[in-house]
């Protein structure tokens, strides 16, 4: 059912046989719903990003109560029906509007991380791929030193000067995955900048900076496509764990990362109030990386036998 | 007669490598006139691939260096270009076809596309070719197909002889046979409007019924565009067939220039001779081709002299000395000792001079 929806999508996006998504040639999609038609775990993978995708899109209409709200009885047990299916934390607000925001703002923040982290690392691979000599040295020397500094070094960092909010974990982990778009980027740009057709766009008169991001990045797409979706997983575990430290967003402000943080002192009293968003977590996690190895599997043209 | 098209001038292209300097290209010089098709020929590692790329100066530096007296293209020397005027040449007025059409064409972009592209970058079309313009073509919108630069495209593949070229712009290389796509890359070095193709071993990657057909196509595309070419191969008959004129390279050096005729009639360097007398004829009856024993010099730190002697069968003294280009005959030189005017005032007590071998008529 799903691999029928996504070939008529694709159908339409493309308009019949050819597309430029993002410089990728256009049989992916189709290539993506066959994969989906035999593999169970790409099934599994794509339901629960999709799912949480909704939600977080649709928190406001989902949610039945305003996630602030503390208004209802304290620590209600989860009743899975009723008024309160996940029932209330420490404070009296419904944990099932928690978690539906909170669904939201840690998709938002991973995506931002890894935005952030790709729009920084890529260009910085691509130089030092494309370029080499002194400029790979300086590049490459510089995405070690930030290899050096962990998330949560630089998170404490930006709380310190910033204070909390949102845009701390999303820059903390941005920076943190720089390191790691900038190293695939390159390790693709090395084998690409020697293909003939490189040579062929110099030979046409473009200049080295259009041929990097016209000529080689459309090439390095796939790769660096898998690596955000599951740098994305990565950094929602991380700004879960920011949050849960407290060096990330303010406590009041819904995450899964600050939801579980709260339930942390009432674990004996109240479990649901810690294990609930800590279970969405994992298998949001798990949803992420299931769909990020279909993905690989899509983008993997040796397997299919094209070029 | 107008002056050439292009000049080359004792161009000496080196690699600077870890054992050594790497003489790829050591003091040649040629032209080739306005409509001409000059052809290059020579063994592997003879310097041909490197000559073609240096007169595009599409030399990796480092290792690699250009120097010569000038490259004369349209009476403007390319070596003292600043590098957008370069790219302003290459493709517009230079192009060049590579060996393997399997590796020289974007595997993630239409054929179509990657004609248009170079029409956009060098033609007056209304549409923009900055940065962000071609960024939003490849990444967002794609290309359009009312374009200009699109028509101009399918136009080029139509006249490249690629049937249903509406259709095939909008494949992918990897859905087009070896032949359409080396007819793709023909349309790619046309789009810019050039005069001059150099042509780097265009049909070695194909199979020889394609050959005949793009050699064919070459010849039209010549006429109909006004180019010259300088088609570089290791195929005699691919010169033979093709070329109105045409230089013998050997270890980066020029061992005979001149009209295909003259040269495959009467060739004076003893290396041509040797190469003439291996290419297998319909007609042999010999049981054993013949080959140039030994094989190429090294070109780390090449001595001076004659690059050819250690196998030549006519070698003596005088081959140390550095090579010097004797006329012999209407446009056509040979760089061999054997016809300087004192061998050939001692030889003429001697009836030893190189025989010219009957020069193979007729190709395989």
């Amino acid at each position: 059912m799903i691999s029928r929806l996504i070939n008529t999508v694709s159908r339409r996006l493309t308009g019949g046989s050819e597309t430029h998504l993002f410089g990728i040639r256009s049989n992916l999609l189709e290539r993506f719903s066959r994969i989906l038609k035999r593999d169970r775990k790409a099934q599994v993978g794509l339901s629960i990003v999709a799912v949480v995708s909704l939600i977080a899109i649709f928190a406001p209409v989902i949610a039945p109560y305003d996630p602030m709200s503390q208004n209802f009885p304290v620590m209600q047990p989860p009743t899975f029906t009723g008024a309160h299916p996940l029932g209330t934390d420490s404070f009296g607000r419904d944990l099932l509007s928690r978690v539906v925001f909170g669904a939201r703002l840690s998709l938002a923040v991973g995506l931002s991380a890894v935005a952030f982290g790709t729009l920084i690392g890529v260009p910085m691979g691509l130089y030092a791929g494309y370029y080499g000599g002194w400029v790979d040295d300086l590049l490459m020397r510089m995405v070690d030193t930030m290899w050096a500094f962990p998330a949560l070094l630089i998170a404490i960092l930006a709380v310190a000067i910033h204070g909390q909010s949102i845009w701390v974990p999303i820059f903390a982990i941005g920076f943190a995955l720089i390191d790691d778009f900038a190293r695939i980027t390159r390790g693709e740009v090395l084998s690409i900048r020697e293909e003939e057709y490189t040579l062929a766009a110099e030979s046409i008169g473009m200049g080295k900076f259009k041929i990097m991001f016209e000529e080689i990045l459309p090439n390095a797409v796939a790769p660096i496509l898998v690596q955000y979706t599951v740098s994305t997983a990565r950094a929602i575990l991380t700004e879960a764990t920011l949050s849960f430290l407290g060096i990330g967003v303010k406590i009041t402000t819904p995450t899964w990362g600050s939801l579980l943080r709260q339930g942390r002192g009432f674990i004996q009293q109240a479990w649901w109030i810690s294990i609930i968003p800590g279970l969405i977590i994992m298998i949001t996690v798990l949803g992420i990386n299931l769909f990020g190895d279909a993905l690989r599997d899509a983008f993997d043209v040796k397997e299919s036998g094209g070029t | 007669m107008a002056e050439p098209l292009l000049e080359v001038e004792n161009l000496r292209t080196h690699f600077d490598t870890e054992d050594g300097r790497v003489q790829a290209v050591d003091g040649i010089s040629f032209s080739v006139e306005h409509g001409e098709i000059f052809g290059v020929v020579g063994e592997s590692g003879s310097g041909k691939s490197v000559t073609a790329r240096s007169i595009m100066q599409l030399i990796e530096s480092p290792p690699g260096v250009i120097n010569a007296d000038a490259i004369r293209f349209k009476g403007e020397d390319l070596l003292e270009k600043s590098p957008p005027e370069i790219r302003e040449i290459r493709g517009g007025e230079i192009s060049m076809i590579f060996q393997d059409p399997m590796t020289s064409l974007n595997p993630v972009m239409t054929v179509g596309e990657q004609i248009a592209e170079v029409a956009r970058h060098h033609l007056d079309t209304s549409e923009s070719s900055g940065f962000w313009s071609e960024m939003k073509r490849k990444y967002v919108t794609g290309a359009s197909h009312e374009s200009e630069s699109w028509r101009r495209a399918i136009e080029l593949m139509d006249m490249v002889g690629l049937p249903d070229p509406e259709q095939r712009a909008h494949e992918y290389p990897h859905q087009l046979s070896g032949g359409m796509r080396q007819r793709v890359m023909i349309a790619q070095a046309l789009a810019g409007d050039p005069s001059l193709i150099v042509a780097d071993e265009p049909t070695t990657a194909l199979d020889v019924s394609v050959e005949a057909q793009i050699l064919h196509e070459l010849l039209e595309l010549r006429d109909e565009f006004d180019v010259s070419v300088v088609l570089i191969t290791h195929d005699l008959g691919v010169i033979h067939e093709t070329c109105d004129r045409l230089a013998v390279m050997y270890a980066g050096e020029l061992m005979e220039k001149g009209k295909t005729g003259d040269v495959f009639e009467d060739p004076k360097h003893p290396y041509t001779q040797a190469l003439m007398k291996s290419i297998p004829q319909i007609t042999d009856d010999r049981e054993w081709l013949d080959v140039i024993p030994g094989s190429v010099p090294d070109l780390v730190d090449k001595p001076a002299g004659c690059p050819f002697r250690e196998r030549c069968e006519y070698a003596f003294e005088g081959c140390t000395e550095p090579l010097v280009e004797y006329d012999v005959g209407e446009k056509h030189t040979a760089a061999c000792h054997l016809h300087s005017d004192e061998v050939n005032k001692e030889l003429t007590d001697r009836p030893a001079a190189p025989e010219s071998h009957e020069g193979p008529s007729e190709q395989v």
